[in-house]
């Protein structure tokens, strides 16, 4: 499966076009993270638990965009976007989109 | 008349500390900025025809920044008056750095030599509200590109300002 932010692959031609694949998933953090955030909010730095908690649940909504993808019977995916939201304190959504296509 | 102790000794700590992290946060994004400049970011969607045989990969960086206690407060002020919050604009330039720094880092260790149509993707966890974690995340994205064997021993002279130009 090749993933890729770009609107074409170099070197190879489209042979079919699938239409929009999507994953997304939501994430919140256990209490613990949350009370070491809470201290680090007076002192300020990075907050690792959350870049993690936000890196795993990237990773798992590209697997769930691929894992659409393949379903459909796609072996590429272009133009990838991202967007992150907020839906309730301390849950992050992510949600990854791209256009299935078919690579000669 | 504790409390305004507490927030005293807070404003304090946030102050001292929250300017260590972020001078010593600054000295590391330079010095890795001038390690990684090899690895050129272009915001182009189309790539030249010369890179043509080349291998495609999805690269990504992201971090999460908090506020400090100090730049909560001073940013506070900021909203009575208006104007610039310069303390909120390092946090956040900051956190862009770092996360185009990530990404080319791991655009780096697949042997890459352009990340291609970068994008980002800035979001706060909190929206600010009273007793809420204040953090701002970025989410920077592109593809890597690697170019064939041949090419990568007399690589390409790429003018980023007319690759920008050209129609997406």
């Amino acid at each position: 499966m090749l993933l890729t932010t770009l609107e074409y692959v170099p070197g190879k031609t489209i042979t079919r076009h699938l239409g929009l694949v999507q994953g997304s998933t939501v994430r919140a953090k256990h209490v613990g993270r949350d009370i070491m955030a809470g201290f680090k909010n007076v002192f300020g730095g990075e907050l690792k638990g959350y870049t993690e908690l936000l890196q795993e649940s990237r990773e798992e909504a590209i697997d769930r965009m691929k894992q659409q993808a393949q379903s459909i019977g796609a072996n590429a995916v272009l133009n990838i976007r991202f967007s992150t939201s907020s839906i309730t304190q301390g849950a992050s959504e992510l949600f990854a989109y791209g256009t299935a296509v078919v690579l000669e | 008349m504790i409390e305004l102790i507490i927030f005293v000794c807070l404003l304090l700590a946030g102050y001292v500390f929250g300017q260590m992290l972020e001078q010593s946060h600054y000295r590391s994004i330079l010095k890795r900025e001038s390690l990684l400049r090899n690895i050129s970011l272009i915001a182009s969607k189309k790539l030249p025809d010369e890179f043509t045989p080349c291998t495609t990969s999805l690269v990504a960086g992201n971090v999460v920044i908090s506020v400090d206690f100090f730049k909560k407060f001073v940013a506070g002020l900021r909203n009575l008056v208006g104007g610039r919050v310069t303390t909120y604009e390092s946090l956040i330039d900051r956190a862009r750095r770092e996360a185009l720094l990530r990404m080319r880092e791991e655009a780096g260790k697949l042997g890459a030599n352009y990340v291609f149509n970068v994008k980002m993707e800035t979001s706060s966890i909190s929206k600010g509200q009273r007793n809420t974690i204040g953090s701002v995340e970025v989410l920077a994205y592109g593809t890597a590109i690697k170019l064939a064997k041949d090419q990568s021993d007399n690589p390409v002279q790429v003018d980023p300002g007319m690759m920008n130009l050209r129609p997406g």
